[in-house]
């Protein structure tokens, strides 16, 4: 049966389409549409549901956080309270299942996991923990994400200190009677919040952000959003088949756990001393024409060399944009590619990520 | 008698002496989103009744467009391939796509006029 979030009835009311998406109805867009949406969320600030995705609590002391160094390749020891980072649940490997924002809380760890993984997750976690610690994949609460240059101010009028938050950081803090927990951060290139909330006063939260000058915003700008900011999605840039290195998230891989154990830490060291044979890369056509995922990718001598995983027209940079996994030959800033559309090669170049600059506000970033 | 007619495609066409003007229409840029890509047929060209004359991409997918009916490609507009957002905000008039020599003006009688279609996009809609 397909599930519906708590702000299922607000997404209606601002008459969204709906679509299923990872099991959850959720809307793709209101009346305004995505590239509206996706300028709004740039110029001012946005408000996403993503309460599809999964907050997964996990409770205890020191010895969690070793145990947790043996499935996650970053240094938790020197995460601080309420610091989050990125990272990968791998096989041996190195293949990864998934990829999330992990928090360190007062009592444990938060891990933000994505719709369509997050039940599996929660399953191979649970058993690498051999069942010592509490797991809990929270059903109760929300998540809404608030992004751009405006969500500072609009969130500060609401949550009192909120806007002191550095970059991956988060808190506690208090909406009318309710605790809910913030971090700064989000999943388009801007600056923003994401917010976790009971279910009962996410819509009276929504309501109040809307009222205060944002605006909804659905999954298709969402897309095109994080498209631009170079950032992976799971199912199309990232997944069983790609490792951390070959999708050019190295930075993702703490340093001083390069030498220790974790799954796939063979290959992961391999991958960083020797390199990968095929590695994702940033690709801009020449023309308007967008390459969307499985669009084969061919040298100047018509060899297929490679896969685009992700593409779209990049409402804020005005331009197709694209990325895809190249032989890493083939990776170089400005190489020529050429990319396969309705039996056309259409001429593209290798470019840097991200496509856009980011706006993220200054913060300790330590892997 | 209104001169438009339209194809189970969501195309329409705007006959002029035996010049056709052929564009998408109004439902089907609501149903596809923002237009953000076109692709139009050679001017020169010959289309068969019912093929692909073109593409149009949204933000979310790519769509063919088909021609209602026969003929000789004589004139494309231009305009739409290079601000592809006119689509969305005149389909019926500004952003037409391309303009065909009509071959066979028999194949004109199985399009739809104007209230058969506005009933056939509600009905599709559903």
């Amino acid at each position: 049966m397909v599930k519906k979030t708590s702000l299922y009835n607000l997404h209606k009311k601002h008459n969204a389409k709906l679509v299923e998406f990872a099991g959850y109805e959720m809307p793709i867009q209101y009346k305004d549409g995505i590239i509206q949406e996706h300028k709004f969320t740039r110029s001012n600030c946005g408000i996403f549901d993503v309460s599809h995705m999964g907050q997964l609590f996990i409770y205890g002391k020191e010895n969690l956080t070793k145990d947790l160094e043996n499935i996650f390749p970053i240094d938790l020891k020197k995460l601080n309270l309420n610091q989050s980072k990125y990272s990968f649940l791998m096989d041996e490997n190195a293949c990864i299942y998934d990829d999330l924002i992990i928090t360190k809380i007062s009592d444990g760890y938060l891990i933000i996991l994505n719709a369509a993984c997050k039940e599996n997750d929660l399953k191979i976690i649970k058993k690498k923990l051999n069942n010592k610690y509490n797991l809990q994949l929270n059903e109760e609460l929300s998540l809404i994400a608030l992004q751009g240059p405006e969500a500072k101010d609009i969130l500060e009028k609401k949550v009192e200190g909120v806007s002191k938050l550095k970059f991956m950081n988060g808190g506690n803090f208090k909406f009318l009677d309710i605790n809910i927990f913030i971090t700064r951060s989000g999943y388009t290139g801007e600056d923003g919040f994401e917010i976790s909330i009971k279910n009962n006063y996410a819509e009276k939260f929504v309501e109040e952000m809307l009222s205060n000058g944002s605006k909804m915003i659905g999954l298709g700008a969402r897309d095109t959003l994080r498209m631009e900011a170079g950032l992976c999605l799971y199912g199309n840039d990232l997944d069983k088949n790609t490792t951390p290195i070959e999708a050019n998230l190295k930075w993702a891989i703490s340093k001083n756990r390069i030498d220790t154990e974790y799954p796939g830490s063979k290959i992961i060291k391999k991958q960083i001393q020797s390199g990968v044979e095929k590695i994702r890369v940033g690709i801009k056509p020449e023309n308007r024409v967008i390459a969307r995922g499985n669009t084969k990718i061919f040298n100047n001598d018509d060899k297929e060399i490679g896969k685009i995983t992700s593409g779209t027209f990049g409402p804020s940079v005005d331009h197709s944009i694209a990325m895809g996994y190249v032989d890493n030959q083939y990776s170089d800033l400005n190489t020529k590619l050429f990319l396969e559309v309705r039996g056309k090669k259409i001429p593209a170049n290798v470019c840097n990520l991200p496509f856009y600059k980011k706006n993220y506000v200054k913060g300790e970033i330590n892997v | 008698m209104s001169d438009v007619k339209y194809s189970k495609e969501h195309e329409w066409l705007k006959l002029d002496g035996d010049i056709a003007t052929i564009g998408i229409t109004k439902h089907a840029t609501e149903m596809l989103g923002d237009i953000v890509f076109a692709e139009l047929p050679e001017k020169g060209s010959n289309v068969e009744k019912d093929g692909t004359a073109g593409v149009v991409e949204s933000t979310k997918a790519a769509s063919d467009v088909y021609t209602p009916i026969s003929g000789e490609v004589v004139d494309t507009n231009q305009t739409i391939v290079d601000d592809p957002s006119k689509i969305n905000a005149d389909p019926e008039g500004e952003a037409w796509f391309f303009k065909l020599k009509i071959k066979d003006v028999k194949e004109l009688d199985t399009l739809m006029n104007k209230d058969e279609y506005d009933k056939f996009a509600k009905e599709s809609n559903q």
